[in-house]
């Protein structure tokens, strides 16, 4: 904006011009990369930054029932969380079903995405988009679809116990195995296109070379294809731990009030309790719990496939 | 007998015929190259006997045996890629040692077998070296030592010269003969180069549009075409036409008013002559024509003249001799063996 008014008034009058005409163009081209991610910059300035020193100021503050949240600076709410037995099943839960979700995704993911990969094309389209199909239901309405088959009576108690491989319905609802499987659905998308993005980038005649030395088709998979997809396995699992760690819907309505996470103990904490200062609490743990795990398991894998990395 | 034998052997993608009929034999210690233009069959001919693409039709055998029958990994060829396809999360030593751990050798015979490979390439210090850190024609080198390693019966070379600049390409050719004169694979190489078939091979198989034009040794090819195709493929060529006459003694060509004597085996009528431009030099009396062009290129000067025949390209050597200048009228000759001559016209035979 400065600058168009600038280059205007020296044009018509070059005599009348004080700075140099070099200074004027250097100043634009100076601040054009600020102004160019201004919008952007306050967008996470105001959306991300000043809430999250908000939720970590509000999370040193204390609260009694009686007198509401306190502004004094301490440390109590954390002290309770690091030493009460409740708060640790609970974290222990919510990476203990992230793990999960992440093995399964994994597990699943990575070799639908070779498939994929291998499919010709008409079939690879379609396919794509049954895989990619959960990302497009709204999570709410896809979680109280697996309520119903997870059900007692539901589809798949019936059909299992319909073809003799169990006696007694199996407890998916309100049990973490029925979360697991519920997250598992809508995650596996972001493994399959991960694992997707990096066998893109394989040489197709590696394979062959691989053959052509005499491997077996489960070699040249063990030996050639998977160590090279590492790097997309790994960003895949970065991508559904995290969203795992802290999501909220399917483990409030799969798991209901009773199985508790990180995210619906915050939640709890805020809207039931209102305690919001160990609600607040809750949510900057989780929160650093979730980067020193995944920095740490990225260092570890890039370490020790480096040169797959670079 | 012959080592490999390639026996009517075709290809088909819906309609289209990729390789049609081909039949080729190979000696033991041969360096066969397939040459042709991109499209030609040539890669689609080295995947069947790789195995990487069943033949719709045709037979392969090697030493006797069925190569067709046999899987792609159970065939014991070496195949070197275009890209080189080294696997890149492994060393250099480790992707050389691959083939001979799926044989089931043991580690310090292994070991010893990948040292004497790597050195056989002139890669003896690099076996801990990742390929990311390897310029191309080392990459190229440990291609070449992991296919070699295994001691294949027959070692494919699918234009494995492409990929490098044009000094290292000829670093690596004479490096290639050297390995192939050392190791005795017989080996077959497939490339759009025709310098780079001549310099490195015992025979030629030209190709074009899935069909073996001629089959030589370099040198007989590209004297003796078998056809204008093969002349305009290897290396430059003129194609002029002329007329052949039969009627009053010998039989003879006449070219833009020139004569030469030609084999009583062509018929009379319309003919292509085709002609290397080095051959051609400048006489007091010949085929007319104009100088075009002039371009000095070092070692040579090159030409173009337009005759009444057709245009013209003579290259002469730069070796202080006059020469004439651009707009210059200039006659032009050559000798009778340095010429080719077919029945057709010029416009049929370069299409």
């Amino acid at each position: 904006m400065t600058a168009v008014p600038n280059a205007g008034a020296a044009a018509p009058d070059p005599a009348a011009a004080t700075t140099p005409p070099a200074a004027g163009a250097a100043a634009p081209r100076l601040w054009a990369p600020y102004l160019l991610s201004l919008p952007a910059l306050m967008l996470f300035g105001g959306l991300l930054v000043v809430p999250l020193a908000m939720t970590v100021l509000l999370s040193l503050n204390s609260f009694g029932f009686y007198t509401g949240i306190q502004d004094v600076w301490q440390l109590g709410n954390y002290i309770d969380i690091l030493t009460d037995g409740y708060f640790h099943e609970v974290f222990l839960r919510t990476f203990r079903i992230a793990v999960s979700v992440t093995l399964l995704s994994a597990v699943l993911g990575a070799p639908e995405a070779y498939v994929l990969r291998r499919m010709n094309t008409p079939w690879r389209g379609i396919c794509l988009l049954i895989v990619l199909g959960p990302l497009l239901i709204s999570v709410v309405s896809r979680t109280l679809g697996w309520a119903l088959l997870f059900g007692s009576t539901g589809l798949i108690n019936q059909g299992l116990m319909a073809v003799g491989l169990i006696a007694t319905p199996i407890e998916f609802m309100y049990t973490e195995t029925g979360v697991v499987i519920a997250l598992t659905h809508v995650l596996v998308p972001f493994m399959v296109l991960s694992v997707w993005a990096s066998l893109q980038r394989i040489d197709p005649q590696v394979e062959n070379a691989a053959v052509s030395l005499g491997a077996g088709p489960f070699t040249v998979l063990r030996r050639v294809v998977l160590p090279q997809v590492v790097p997309g396995i790994l960003s895949g699992s970065i991508i559904v731990f995290a969203l795992a760690a802290s999501a909220f819907a399917t483990p409030a309505i799969i798991g209901g009030r009773r199985l508790k996470v990180a995210a619906t103990l915050a939640y709890d904490e805020f809207l039931n309790t209102l305690n919001w200062p160990l609600g607040a609490a809750v949510a900057v743990l989780l929160l650093l719990a979730n980067i020193l795990i995944i920095v740490g398991c990225n260092r570890l894998v890039e370490r020790r496939y480096k040169q797959v990395f670079e | 007998m012959p080592y490999l034998v390639l026996d009517r052997l075709t290809k088909r993608f819906g309609h289209w015929t990729a390789v049609d009929e081909l039949s080729l034999t190979v000696e033991k210690g041969e360096l066969i190259s397939l040459l042709g233009p991109s499209g030609c069959g040539k890669t689609t001919t080295l995947q069947m006997i790789a195995g990487f693409l069943d033949p719709s039709a045709g037979r392969v055998t090697l030493d006797g045996t069925d190569l067709l029958a046999k899987k792609p990994s159970q065939r014991g060829l070496g195949i070197v890629f275009q890209s080189y396809a080294l696997f890149p999360h492994m060393t250099a030593a480790e992707n050389v040692a691959f083939g001979l751990e799926m044989r089931g050798i043991s580690r310090a015979e292994r070991d010893r077998r990948v040292a004497d490979a790597l050195a056989l390439v002139g890669l003896g210090a690099f076996g801990d070296r990742y390929p990311r850190r390897m310029s191309g024609g080392q990459q190229q080198r440990v291609a070449l030592a992991r296919a070699l390693v295994i001691e294949p019966s027959l070692l494919l070379l699918d234009e494995p010269l492409s990929n490098l600049d044009a000094k290292m390409r000829e670093e690596m050719q004479v490096e290639l003969r050297r390995i192939q004169r050392r190791v005795g694979t017989t080996m077959i190489l497939v490339t759009h180069d025709q310098a780079e078939a001549m310099a490195l091979s015992d025979r030629v198989v030209v190709m074009n549009k899935g069909r073996v034009e001629q089959i030589a040794a370099p040198q007989e090819a590209y004297d003796r075409p078998a056809s204008a195709f093969v002349a305009n493929f290897l290396g430059r060529t003129n194609l002029l036409q002329g007329v052949v006459r039969h009627e009053g003694g010998a039989p003879e060509v006449v070219v833009a008013g020139a004569r030469w004597p030609v084999g009583a085996e062509v018929p009379a009528g319309p003919g292509v002559i085709t002609v290397r431009p080095e051959k051609i030099v400048f006489v007091p009396e010949g085929v007319p024509g104009v100088v075009q062009a002039r371009v000095f290129q070092g070692t040579q000067w090159l030409f173009e003249v337009t005759t009444e025949a057709g245009p013209l390209t003579v290259i002469r050597q730069h070796d202080g001799q006059p020469l004439p200048s651009e707009s210059e009228c200039v006659s032009l000759g050559w000798r009778s063996e340095d010429m080719r001559v077919m029945a057709g016209t010029a416009r049929a035979g370069a299409s």
